[in-house]
């Protein structure tokens, strides 16, 4: 497979042609910032973090679901791109309820960690009329919808990696959130398989280990990344047999 | 309705205290009123949550005594488990809660009230204040910011280095003492116990300057409320709940915290937001007075004057001292400064005996459980009083109700009281000087209520004070802050 050269952030790189610019940007060294993504999972381009400049294009474009092109001249760090970040990360914030001193994934969360990265400390926000209750049904584990940021990523790795497509996503507007099944209450998902994949892939607190407290996420985030890399190395030996 | 929500918001029991003070023809004092505006809209802002982030809910809710209801919280949480946490997990609790009663009390005493003791009700606004102190008696200054950080030091190595450490959960703690820190915190501790002995000495002095302030800051009979140990002694964090009287005679039976609510009824008043708890029983001939039945009082003074003995060396000499001047049970609310300091010696003293206990956090920490009951109640010892916390959960422990008694809620009628006598003592018509302002918003501070008003360090109280004619009419209003 022929190679593609590019800069990402003045960085000259060669990276396979089908690569995306999320994926091409960390051999420069360039960790581009997005939500939605995660290594093993299908790409949504849904959170529009990852937004990056290329020169010639009147506007910016999201790096995850953005190929390699030949002499590309990326931005990943510009003003324009980090106040845009900004916005999306205020409003994520003023969607839901996000008290970090009460959530089981504060120090561990990916939103936290990008609002330290972009100086993001207070937000203006108006209580939502009705709050999403927290469905604790399941019997391991609980989801409360004002933290869920809405990446999809639980919905994909139900989907693409246990096979068991029991999340969905539900409503309209502030009211969306994810349903289990057709709309039951998780514990009573007859599809769930109890796998935890769905909760070690969510970036914040939304899905959570029952029982567990503040700052307490134990779910190694990486672990539907390892899984599919695995499944992909296992196939691979299967074929040289 | 639209506010700022930081990512690690603190919400406080915000606002002026306010007062009113009322004057019948002669142009002597009717009536007081003692206002302050309480956070509400708790209990919604907790529906629905987890009862496991209970702890670290309600100590952002109140941003004065966070450790206190992180403690509490759990403890409410134990009960919705149905466990009893492993006896380690009590025990570490048990230090988190002693140092926050040092901390504060350091700070109370210390910080806040010193400089009125200290520099005289009269003085300049301007110099009463902790700097005015340093300025006077950098000694009493430098010890209470040393004593004050050992507590602090103390719910560190327990919590972690957060402001506020969710680290108290249903069923046990989080984690164990930082090693490290207990090593700093054992060489340290004997400095503190001599700074503490120090304070009880020196305070002596300052109460024999203070006669009129002494007499008239709440002087007055009430019940008292606190948790005692098993043996009637001074406790902070397991036991019965108790009341006395003012002779010292038990009302009722001792009870546990899941009781509360049989034996203390709260009533509502329009115009101050607090809540006026009352003794239940109190009704039925055992009234404490014609103007306020069910009266009663919580925190270092209702917690010394309940006690047996303090259970600690230096604390009982000085608990002996304390009675032998004021009695058996001293009634003014002046002598909450008094209580706060031999609490500062049974506090120092019982760390000393934790920090050398070899089997500290040794064992399990956590005792983990489903949803048991639907329903638990949580008691502490707050450095400012008895704090309830209860909880109403569905079967997922969600949470369905809640309802909290806050140490300020339980003096409010005490408050109320005590600032009436410090207006009859002082305020001799319409116009109030300064020096009136100070004693009242002094005698306010004995309690050491936990509004934010309250805990300006430098400077005065945000306070507004107003004197109406018999017909309510505005005679003279006097604010500050
Ligand atoms: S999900 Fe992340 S940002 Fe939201 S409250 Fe939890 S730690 Fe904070
Ligand atoms: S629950 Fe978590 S993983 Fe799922 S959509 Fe919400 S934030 Fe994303
Ligand atoms: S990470 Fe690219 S759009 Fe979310």
């Amino acid at each position: 497979m022929a190679g593609v050269n590019l800069k990402i952030d003045g960085v000259e790189i060669e990276a396979p042609a089908g690569e995306n610019l999320m994926q091409a940007a960390v051999r420069a060294g360039v960790r581009v910032p997005g939500l939605c993504q995660l290594d093993g999972l299908s790409v949504v381009g849904a959170c529009r973090m990852c937004m990056v400049e290329i020169a010639g294009t009147p506007r910016p474009r999201p790096a995850c679901a953005t190929p390699v092109g030949e002499s590309m001249d990326v931005h990943t760090d510009t003003p324009r791109l980090r106040e845009h970040r900004r916005v999306l990360l205020e409003m994520l914030f003023a969607e839901g309820q996000h008290i970090c001193a009460a959530c089981v994934a504060s120090g561990a969360c990916e939103l936290q960690n990008l609002a330290a990265e972009l100086g993001v400390d207070h937000v203006n926000f108006t209580p939502p009329p009705t709050r999403l209750e927290m469905d604790l049904s399941h019997p391991r584990f609980g989801y409360d919808p004002s933290r869920c940021v809405l990446c999809t990523r639980c919905v994909r790795a139900c989907a693409e990696v246990e096979g068991a497509f029991t999340w969905g996503v539900a409503g309209r507007g502030r009211e969306t959130h994810l349903v289990a099944d057709l709309g039951v209450p998780w514990g009573e998902a007859e599809s769930c398989t109890s796998c935890g994949k769905c909760v070690s892939a969510c970036p914040v607190g939304a899905l959570f280990e029952k029982g567990t407290s503040v700052g307490e996420r134990r779910v190694p985030r990486a672990l539907v990344s390892t899984l599919t890399a695995r499944r992909e190395r296992e196939s691979h030996r299967e074929v040289l047999k | 309705m639209s506010r700022t929500l930081l990512i690690d918001p603190v919400t406080r029991i915000e606002g002026h205290a306010k007062i009113t003070v009322r004057l019948d023809d002669a142009g002597a004092v009717q009536d007081t009123r003692f206002h302050v505006v309480e956070f509400r809209g708790f209990e919604a802002f907790c529906r629905g949550r987890s009862v496991y982030e209970m702890p670290a809910l309600t100590a952002r809710t109140c941003g004065i005594c966070p450790v206190s209801h992180v403690l509490t919280g759990a403890k409410a949480g134990d009960a919705i488990l149905g466990v009893e946490p492993p006896p380690a997990a009590r025990q570490l609790r048990r230090m988190m809660n002693l140092g926050q009663i040092l901390q504060s009390h350091a700070l109370s005493f210390f910080h806040l009230s010193a400089p009125d003791l200290l520099l005289g009700f009269d003085s300049a606004p301007g110099a009463r204040n902790v700097f005015g102190l340093i300025d006077a008696e950098p000694e009493i200054a430098r010890r209470g910011i040393r004593m004050r950080r050992f507590g602090q030091e103390v719910i560190a190595a327990l919590g972690g280095r957060k402001i506020h450490p969710a680290w108290a959960v249903p069923g046990g703690v989080l984690g164990n003492i930082d090693p490290e820190a207990l090593e700093r915190l054992r060489t340290e501790h004997e400095t503190i116990v001599h700074d503490a002995k120090w304070a009880w000495a020196r305070y002596g002095e300052l109460v024999d300057a203070h006669p009129a302030e002494v007499a008239a800051f709440g002087d007055f009979p009430s019940l008292f409320l606190g948790i005692v140990s098993q043996d009637g002694n001074w406790e902070h964090h397991d036991g019965l709940l108790r009341f006395i009287d003012a002779e010292g005679n038990r009302v009722g039976e001792d009870f546990p915290a899941e009781r509360y609510a049989d034996v203390i009824g709260e009533v509502a008043d329009a115009d101050t937001y607090l809540k006026s708890p009352y003794h239940l029983g109190a009704q039925g001939g055992k009234a404490v007075g014609p103007e306020a039945p069910g009266t009663y009082r919580v925190g270092p003074l209702a917690r010394v004057n309940l006690a047996e003995r303090m259970g600690t060396p230096l604390a009982d000499a000085a608990l002996a001292e304390f009675r032998g001047e004021f009695g058996r049970v001293p009634l003014g609310s002046f002598h909450y400064h008094g209580a706060r300091l031999i609490e500062i010696l049974a506090c120092v003293e019982q760390l000393g005996e934790l920090l050398n206990d070899p089997d500290l956090g040794r064992g399990p920490l956590r005792a983990e459980a489903g949803i048991n009951h639907l329903r638990g109640v949580g008691v502490s010892e707050a450095p400012r009083g008895t704090l309830f916390h209860d909880y109403r959960v569905d079967e997922d422990g969600r949470i369905t109700g809640v309802r909290m008694i806050i140490a300020t809620g339980h003096n409010n009628l005490a408050m109320n009281r005590t600032i009436g006598q410090i207006a009859e003592a002082f305020v001799t018509g319409p116009d109030v000087a300064e020096g009136v302002l100070n004693r009242i918003e002094a005698g306010i501070r004995a309690y050491d209520p936990c509004l934010s008003c309250s805990t300006h360090a430098v400077g005065q109280m945000p306070l507004v004070l107003r004197v109406e004619g018999p017909d309510g009419t505005l005679l003279h209003e006097v604010a500050r802050g």
